[in-house]
């Protein structure tokens, strides 16, 4: 009978198991976190911070990690969110998962027709057709009769999920909220640390090279734009049918602006950075807007944003992961 | 009644007219904006809030310090300018070494401490500033009525601009900038100090801001929010004439304000939108902007 | 077990105690009768309800003694931005964590309609003061919203029509390019071709806009006699002040403003506005009771009061009186029980509230005093004549509301 010994692992890959193993216990803490949360605060708050997250967390694969900057990125949102809108309330008998899938599916083609125009620009430029083409949409919307304008498209019912489980619940919507959520952020987070996500991160460091190397970059900076509209729009979708409402605020340039400050604020091409950002921006919207500091908001978000290009450029999570390198490593 | 398109000459006239005037106000503010980045590269999204800064100096000017339209037209770009002089030195030049795009975040940064600080003062309602004395009034060109105060406009953002154009392109100065920018190092080693220049430049595209703003008060309500809209809009305008030509940003002002003006003619409820559908198309075909030089 | 006993019974008394006194103040839920107050605080329309409506809504509260039956009366607010979402998400969360009573305010049209679809979701009460749009109990009634101060029926109705009489037979409509505009200008057209006028010519600008200068010179253009502003707010500010730079009305044209209001004329001054014909809810300088009200606010607002900060003091007043008369703040009695008193104070003449939710009241043609004949700061309108409450809003009969059919 031969014994056999048990694989003896090395150090290095000891350590690398373990930081795995702490990284699934933090991942798995934040999702019972998320299932707790709703009985400790208000579930329509925490659903807001969700939609914008996720919002950002798209805006970010596109920056953070394929180094593109987008200033149209509402017009993913809006159409996200109009679109499930739109069909929700002229088709009832139509299920609100369904509606979202719908919505989404507008925002990828969307998407794709807006990278296939835009991508072959850089920096600056690309920038500015993004912004040109959101405004585009913008005056889309505007005129559109199906999404009523300055009004806005109000009256979405929330339906039932798969048919049955009633959405007017806030408990029951925040679950499907957050359920979706995970589905983007996981999304997100295989989509970066695949092969595809390895080059789309040599190409935003080096574009020649990786174009030297053989790679159709201009392939791979679209299929990222487009998953990243996708998203979005997604995002947008889901809002609608938690607020029942989808309006002229989603397409304006501001939400765009709004994004990047929330992606800035959390920071840059981390993971979690967008969520933070997200979170800090909506509660200090509410919390203002409660307040008779109301109107200080703007400003306010002002000071962070220049505090933040001037010193934090890595955003809040950023910053933490610099300072826990730094005394842990 | 000769009719274009169904509208009719004297009024198709009027129109064309009333596009040039605006377009030579899009050229003035273009212009700043275009200055900024040609030399600077820095994409300036304060410039909207720099245009109100002007317009309420010469509105505040007035009301407490009693300083006149004319004396207005000096005094506060060169307060504005100074202003960003100081934005420049303190802000901007602590991040010139990283890329550009954080120049954007941080004047997109500075626009909304600025335009949210102000609501908070003066409200969001506009103020009316009046028209100067010698300005009420118009002409009979015999197909509209122009109101003075528009051709002075269009006299002064004109002059201005070629002004601009020919300190830049002609003279001296002008050349030591544009060396300034493109080769620093060498400059700097000809004894030019070369972050004075810089500051300068920052200060005098600025100063263009609030000039067409010290123009504007008159005609649109004083706001804080009066540059927000129209900052995309001339944003475009420097994006499709080459994001660092000045000749670009004149000529396709004074476009733009022409093709807007006979939309509202024809199809007044794009007006907004048309100069995004022209800036596509350039940015589809020439890719650099009509007057751009790519990098 | 005695001790148990007496422990048990004693229990029992306190709770059987508790619940009686908890029933006799069950009518006031919670005890305490919330007023949630929503409007644009800092935005467009904040001279219209804004601030200063808040300040009208606590000096009805206060008038009133502070209480309603013993139970406290809590006030609070929160700005709506102008934005539907934060509208709605507001009165959302006031239903949902707040249990508020009453939703007052209620400003901008496009807020208002999806804050009472909020409302009527929660089977709540609201009463709109400030939306325009007469919409709101036409298309978009419900049982659980109140529109009291004007709605752009009279003033489409009043002004037009009196425009039309005096000879302006001639219009040109500037329009702004919303619903809400189109709505007007398809109820300005009725009106002036019913009254023997017709509508020359037209054009739509975007809104909001900024320079009218080539809509004006259209108008102009048109050589209609009447420039009609089918518009609200900063369009209709910046299309006056364009004309005048134009010199309109020197030329021979006149402006007819559908949706002024006193801080406008106020902003804009007597230069630019003298001799605007236009329909007003209520005129501080009216009569006395009107200044006597008027003066009180100015002293604690700094600014006079305008007829939805007015009409703000008034419905909140007439909640009160309905709410204490009742014994209840249960919002659909009290909403019966309001329709059930008629509406008589310095507010509101003849005015009673219908079965689609309009409050309807005498309304009031009004002509901007020229600089010369102004004695004061705010001595800006002389009152015409009086429009009939029966007259004035849109008649049931042509009601789209469901309450009705």
């Amino acid at each position: 009978m031969a014994t056999t010994q048990p694989l003896e692992l090395s150090p290095g890959l000891k350590r690398e198991r373990r930081a795995q193993q702490r990284r699934y216990a933090f991942y798995v803490a934040l999702v019972l976190m998320g299932l707790v949360a709703p009985f400790v605060a208000y579930p329509v708050f925490l659903m807001k911070v969700l939609c914008f997250a996720l919002f950002a967390c798209a805006f970010n694969l596109l920056l953070g990690y394929a180094g593109l900057l987008s200033f149209g990125h509402a017009a993913f949102l809006a159409t996200g969110g109009y679109v499930t809108g739109y069909l929700l309330s002229s088709y009832p008998a139509l299920t609100p998962e369904m509606g979202i899938l719908i919505g989404t599916a507008a925002a990828v083609g969307l998407g794709a027709i807006f990278g296939m125009l835009s991508i072959r620009r850089q920096g600056i430029y690309f920038a500015m057709v993004t912004l040109a083409l959101a405004q585009l949409m913008f005056f889309f919307f505007i005129q559109a009769p199906f999404t009523g304008g300055e009004d806005g498209l109000h009256g979405v019912p929330r339906g039932e999920l798969f048919g049955f489980i009633s959405l007017r619940n806030n408990l029951a919507m925040y679950y499907f909220v957050f359920a979706v959520f995970l589905f983007g952020f996981a999304l997100i987070q295989r989509t970066v640390h695949s092969p595809f996500g390895q080059v789309l991160k040599a190409i935003r460091e080096n574009e020649s090279r990786a174009v030297s190397l053989g790679y159709n970059v201009d392939h791979y900076k679209l299929v990222a734009f487009v998953i990243s509209a996708g998203l979005a729009g997604l995002a947008g979708s889901t809002k609608t049918v938690v607020f029942q409402l989808a309006s002229l605020t989603d397409a304006h340039w501001h939400m765009s602006g709004e994004v990047i400050l929330m992606t800035l604020l959390g920071g840059v091409g981390t993971l979690f950075g967008p969520v933070v950002g997200a979170g800090l921006v909506v509660t200090l919207q509410h919390l203002l807007a409660q307040s008779p500091l109301g109107n200080w908001v703007g400003p306010i978000l002002g000071v962070i944003f220049v505090v933040c290009v001037l010193s934090f450029r890595s955003g809040i999570v950023g910053e933490v992961l610099k300072m826990y390198r730094k005394n842990f490593k | 009644m000769t009719m274009i398109f169904g509208v009719p000459l004297a009024v198709f006239m009027g129109q064309l007219l009333l596009g040039l005037i605006n377009g030579a106000f899009y050229a003035l503010l273009s212009l700043g904006l275009a200055v900024i980045f040609g030399l600077l590269k820095i994409v300036n999204f304060a410039h909207g809030a720099m245009y109100m800064l002007g317009a309420f100096a010469t509105l505040l000017g007035m009301r407490y310090l009693g300083i006149n339209y004319w004396a207005a037209l000096l005094l506060a770009p060169l307060v504005v300018g100074l202003f960003g002089m100081l934005i420049e030195r303190v802000l901007l030049r602590r991040i010139g070494h990283l890329d550009h795009l954080y120049g954007l975040l941080l004047t997109f940064g500075l626009a909304l401490i600025f335009e949210g600080s102000l609501v908070n003062i003066f409200g969001v309602s506009g103020a009316r500033y009046p028209t100067p004395e010698v300005l009420q009034g118009g002409y009979q060109t015999g197909f509209m009525f122009l109101p003075k105060y528009r051709a002075w406009v269009l006299i002064a953002a004109l002059g201005v601009c070629l002004f601009t154009w020919f300190m830049i392109e002609r003279t001296r100065l002008g050349a030591y900038l544009r060396a300034g920018t493109e080769n620093p190092a060498l400059m700097q080693a000809f004894g030019v100090n070369v972050p004075l220049l810089i500051t300068l430049t920052y200060g005098f595209g600025v100063a263009l801001a609030a000039f067409a703003g010290v123009l504007a008060a008159p005609l649109y309500p004083v706001s804080p929010t009066m540059g927000s809209n129209l900052l995309i809009v001339v944003f475009a305008v420097v994006v499709i004439g080459g994001m660092g030509s000045i000749l670009g940003a004149i000529v396709t002002g004074l476009t733009m304000g022409l093709i807007e003006g006979l939309t509202k003619v024809y199809y007044p409820e794009a007006a907004n939108t048309v100069i995004f559908l022209v800036m596509i198309l350039v940015l589809l075909l020439r890719p650099a902007g009509l007057f751009g030089k790519e990098a | 077990m005695t001790f148990i006993k007496k422990t048990l019974a004693s229990s029992i008394a306190i709770a059987a105690a508790m619940a009686m006194a908890t029933s006799a103040q069950a009518e006031i839920s919670d005890g305490e009768v919330r007023i949630g107050y929503l409007a644009d605080m800092s935005g467009t329309y904040r001279d219209l309800a804004g601030p200063g409506g808040l300040e009208a809504l606590r000096m009805a509260v206060e008038d009133f003694g502070g209480s309603v039956n013993g139970a406290a009366i809590e006030i609070f607010s929160a700005d709506d931005r102008n934005s539907a979402d934060v509208g709605a998400s507001t009165v959302r969360e006031w239903y949902d964590t707040r249990n508020v009573d009453l939703v007052a305010g209620l400003v901008a049209t496009s807020v208002v309609v999806a804050a009472t679809r909020v409302i009527e979701e929660n089977n709540g009460l609201g009463i709109v003061s400030g939306a325009a749009a007469s919409a709101m109990t036409n298309e978009y009634c419900t049982a659980n919203h109140i529109h009291w101060v004007y709605d752009t029926y009279p003033l489409a109705n009043g002004t037009a029509r009196a425009v039309v009489e005096q000879g302006g037979d001639s219009w040109f409509m500037l329009t702004a390019d919303y619903a809400f505009g189109h709505s007007l200008e398809a109820d300005l057209t009725k009106v002036v071709e019913e009254n023997g006028g017709e509508v020359v010519g037209g054009v739509r600008h975007p809104f909001p806009t900024d320079d009218f200068s080539s809509f004006i010179l259209q108008a102009q253009g048109s050589g209609a006699k009447i420039i009609g502003l089918a518009n609200a707010g900063a369009d209709t500010v910046n299309a006056i002040n364009t004309a005048s730079q134009f010199g309109v009305v020197e030329a021979g044209q006149q402006l007819a403003g559908l949706v002024v209001f006193l801080n406008d004329v106020h902003a804009m001054g007597l230069d630019a506005t003298q001799g605007l014909l236009l329909t007003t809810g209520w005129y501080w300088d009216m009569d006395d009771e009107s200044r006597e009200w008027a003066e009180r606010y100015y002293e604690r607002v700094g600014t006079m009061p305008g007829m939805v900060h007015a009409g703000i003091y008034s419905s909140t007043m007439h909640y009160l009186n309905t709410v204490e008369e009742l014994g209840s703040d249960d919002p659909v009695e009290v909403r019966a029980a309001m329709a059930k008193k008629p509406v008589n104070d310095f507010f509101s003449r003849n005015g009673y509230i219908r079965e689609d939710g309009r409050m309807v009241h005498d309304m009031y043609l009004a002509r901007v005093k020229s600089p010369e004949e102004s004695t004061g700061e705010w001595d800006l309108y002389e009152i015409l004549t009086t429009i009939p409450a029966d007259e004035a809003f849109r008649p049931l009969s042509e009601s789209q509301c469901k309450l009705i059919n």
